[in-house]
């Protein structure tokens, strides 16, 4: 089973497929809840989470994502796929959208504001570097991403992000901060795991890094041991980072 | 991408802060990649707006009038009131856009201020400047422009847009023009591909457009940014006929708000961007949509080409 599935109705799903593609595995796109049966793994990519929940409610994908989740099996969520696996979101459209749930966190959906306040940081990733090798930051890309303002006993917290004190918030999202007991005023979560769930509010697939990728294929090829030996390239990733594009254009395929 | 480069000062200073915070190019094509497989719709107005957030487009274009009207009301065609962008900015969640005229370069100022995420220098609101396009290097916010060929794409992207679209021919209901301008640029890059590296520097001559960004293109294969369609778009299968020539998503001005039922007309045509190689669910989603927008016949040659008023 090296076939990663791809949730593909809409965002970023080429870029995944191209990083897994580096990595020497397959990724496959998922657009019926059928298709989810032939993969043990889902990454839900960046993209607009609105769009994306109508399209899965169109298509009564949610039940099967539900049980998909609930069968243990790895699961990642970038950005919008964050707010898809979060028990608790919240800055929704009016009426509010569909979640798939399963990791016990509150999302702050378009945490950062608008466009103009989209940025690029140098992200402290102790446990990938420690996993994975190669720097201990990790270059993150935060396009009108959500943020993680609390989280359970059993999430792990992987990276946080100290907001800049100029940064323009809207107002109720800091007043929601302030009720945060364990962490600063201005620090919030960006990425988690809890158990097989991985999400990231930034976007690791918008660079050249793949550490992230491959820390999933990992978290992948530990559930299925016996397959374990079928996902061949992800012991073997080489970590030779100075590999990086000559410029900063996103990799398309 | 080397946009560190042009740094162009207007106004004497005007947007002096521009290099402590500017934003990166790959934040401003990031959002472009997220909007990938979505359908911007125009609207006028808030409700339209939320229409379109339910139906499930990945973003709105915030405008006073569609370009139909524009094209049936004729006058000098401007920037949207910035109070109904904020209105509509208030009703929804989803990305909002918004259109400043060609050259306009205070327009997009006073779009990047009250913070509208992407601004549309636009072909289809009356020229401004008829000779230069809007130094879109100065701009935190990112810039979607139009174009017909794979030259004016390249130029518009030197010029610091992250996201390009093909012009088509706007408010039309006409999708003739949309795969004309989209077979040019996807038919140019085919050539470029197979072509001697010897050879790139006069194909660059010859479409007019910066090397290193030709390079670019023929070593990726595609645009270096995110394109979608536009101008014409009408029906589902007029979308998945853009999505199956190559496109990353497509925009549907008059198309959705012209039609007899607009939120099923416009959640038809999310779905069929979704499932554009799918012939039986298009074929679900297009039945019994009601009546299209009325099309204009583009053989007359009495009806004014929006696409040629740049280049």
């Amino acid at each position: 089973m090296a076939v990663v599935g791809v949730l593909a109705l809409q965002g970023s799903f080429n870029e995944h497929i191209a990083v897994l593609r580096r990595l020497g595995v397959k990724g496959v796109e998922i657009k019926k809840p059928e298709q989810l049966d032939n993969v043990a793994s889902l990454i839900i990519p960046g993209g607009e989470s609105t769009t994306m929940a109508k399209l899965a409610q169109y298509h009564n994908l949610f039940p099967a994502l539900r049980e998909f989740v609930k069968m243990g099996k790895p699961v990642w969520g970038t950005c919008a796929g964050l707010i898809f696996l979060a028990n608790k979101a919240t800055g929704q459209k009016i009426g509010g959208q569909e979640l798939i749930g399963g990791l016990d966190c509150t999302v702050h959906r378009n945490f950062f504001g608008s466009q103009i306040q989209s940025f690029e940081t140098e992200l402290s990733v102790p446990e990938l570097a420690s996993k994975e090798g190669g720097p201990e930051t990790f270059r993150g890309v935060f396009i009108r991403a959500p943020a993680i303002l609390e989280v359970g006993p059993e999430v792990q917290v992987l990276a946080d992000y100290t907001v800049p004190t100029n940064k323009v918030l809207d107002s109720n999202s800091a007043v929601e901060m302030r009720e945060e007991k364990n962490w600063s005023e201005e620090k919030v979560i960006v990425a988690v795991r809890q158990g097989n769930l991985l999400a990231t509010a930034f976007h690791p697939e918008l660079t050249a890094d793949s550490r992230w990728h491959s820390y999933f294929l990992k978290m992948a090829s530990n559930v299925l041991e016996e397959a374990s030996s079928s996902i061949v390239a992800v012991g073997g990733v080489d970590l030779s980072l100075n590999k990086q594009p000559k410029n900063d254009l996103p990799i398309f395929q | 991408m080397a946009d560190t480069g042009v740094v162009t000062v207007y106004g004497n200073g005007a947007i002096y802060e521009t290099t402590a915070k500017k934003s990166p190019f790959s934040v401003k094509v990031g959002l472009a990649q997220m909007l990938r497989g979505g359908v911007i719709m125009d609207v006028v107005n808030a409700e339209q707006a939320r229409v379109a957030e339910e139906a499930g487009a990945c973003a709105v274009m915030a405008l006073e009038r569609v370009p139909a009207d524009i094209r049936a009301q004729g006058g000098v065609a401007r920037m949207t009131d910035p109070q109904l962008i904020k209105e509509i900015k208030q009703a929804v969640t989803i990305p909002v856009m918004a259109k400043a005229r060609i050259g306009h370069f205070v327009e997009a100022q006073i779009l990047e201020a009250i913070g509208v995420d992407y601004v549309d220098e636009s072909e289809v609101l009356t020229v401004a400047d008829e000779d230069n396009h809007i130094n879109k290097h100065n701009f935190r916010v990112p810039f979607v422009c139009g174009c017909r060929n794979l030259g004016e794409a390249l130029r518009r992207i030197r010029e610091g847009a992250a996201m390009i679209r093909t012009k088509g021919e706007a408010g039309t209901g006409n999708v003739v023009e949309a795969v004309r301008h989209v077979r040019s640029v996807m038919g140019d890059i085919r050539v470029l591909r197979n072509m001697d590296d010897d050879e790139v520097f006069t194909f660059a001559k010859k479409i007019s457009a910066p090397y290193d960004l030709v390079m670019q293109t023929k070593q990726l294969g595609r645009l270096p940014v995110v394109q979608f369609a536009a101008g014409g778009v009408a029906t589902p299968a007029d979308a998945a006929l853009m999505m199956q020539l190559g496109c990353d998503g497509v925009f549907v001005g008059s198309g959705v708000f012209k039609s007899g039922d607009p939120a099923r007309r416009a959640r038809a045509i999310v779905q069929a961007v979704t499932h554009y190689s799918d012939p039986d669910m298009l074929a679900e989603v297009s039945c019994g949509l009601g009546e299209a927008m009325v099309g204009i016949n583009l053989n007359d040659d009495k009806v004014e080409r929006y696409a040629n008023r740049s280049e």
